[in-house]
């Protein structure tokens, strides 16, 4: 504890509601949980979905960029987002989406201290995952139907 | 305080104030607001992004003049408005905590923030004239 090895230590200091001073465990590391529980395998897909949705963020403003910008600006836009790539990308995000926002409401309700029992862990995560695949395909189905 | 099995307190009881212990702010002098707007603009980014999401899946097929129309209805612009906002304060929080956890460089992690809450507010700012541009 005397000796800090790495710069995080550094905000690793945490007190107890008593006021005595503990050392924090550091971050999730990928190495040290089983991935094939769901409990940490959701935990850090809720991370990765959180950084992927940042594909659609940079879409998005592309999108409303170009429709400032003027008509041919607008074509390109919708050319690359009805191409085979942007597509991929679009049904990427939008899953990615769902899983985020669902997997951010179970994570809202843990904030309230709601949920944290094991047999409601595992029930709301089976939840997440269903909800996360009716969504992206009711979404995609209602893309295609107004495409 | 009786924290330490050795008998002998931990070094950072000494460089810590009665009154820092007192405010309880960190040695960032935020304390927990940062992990406070993340929630707060959390729930104010689950009704926009709905909104979001179903407003440009029901309509796919826009041409130009639907999206420019679209864009610049005056209810559409303020949620985008806010959306755009919310977003890219959520993203910048977010990614800044990931980086936060996996960097273990002091000047990496300053810098990758920096770049990231740069990226942030261009993008957020580009994203907002335009709507704006077509709104006004």
């Amino acid at each position: 504890m005397s000796i800090m090895q790495d710069s995080r230590e550094a905000t690793m200091i945490g007190r107890r509601s008593d006021g005595t001073l503990i050392r924090r465990p550091l971050s999730p590391h990928l190495q040290v949980y089983d991935m094939l529980q769901m409990t940490s395998a959701l935990s850090i897909m809720h991370r990765i979905s959180g950084v992927a949705w940042v594909a659609g963020v940079v879409l998005m403003t592309w999108w409303l960029i170009a429709a400032a910008a003027g008509p041919s600006a607008f074509a390109t836009v919708q050319w690359f987002l009805s191409s085979f790539l942007g597509i991929l990308l679009l049904l990427g995000v939008t899953a990615a989406a769902w899983y985020h926002t669902l997997a951010g409401i179970r994570h809202l309700a843990w904030d309230a201290g709601w949920g944290y029992d094991i047999p409601t862990a595992y029930k709301t995560g089976r939840a997440v995952l269903i909800g996360t695949a009716v969504l992206t395909a009711l979404t995609w189905l209602a893309l295609l139907i107004s495409w | 305080m009786s924290h330490s099995t050795s008998g002998q307190p931990p070094r950072q009881s000494m460089m810590r104030t009665p009154l820092g212990r007192v405010r309880g702010t960190g040695s960032a002098k935020q304390g927990s607001h940062h992990w406070i707007m993340q929630r707060v603009s959390s729930i104010a980014l689950l009704p926009l992004t709905v909104w979001f999401i179903f407003s440009l899946a029901t309509s796919a097929g826009m041409d130009y003049a639907e999206a420019i129309a679209w864009i610049g209805h005056p209810l559409n612009a303020v949620l985008l408005l806010a959306l755009i906002g919310l977003t890219f304060q959520h993203t910048a929080s977010g990614l800044q905590v990931v980086i936060e956890d996996y960097t273990n460089q002091e000047w990496l992690k300053i810098a990758l923030i920096l770049v990231v809450k740069g990226a942030c507010w261009l993008l957020g700012i580009a994203a907002a004239l335009a709507v704006l541009r077509i709104a006004v």
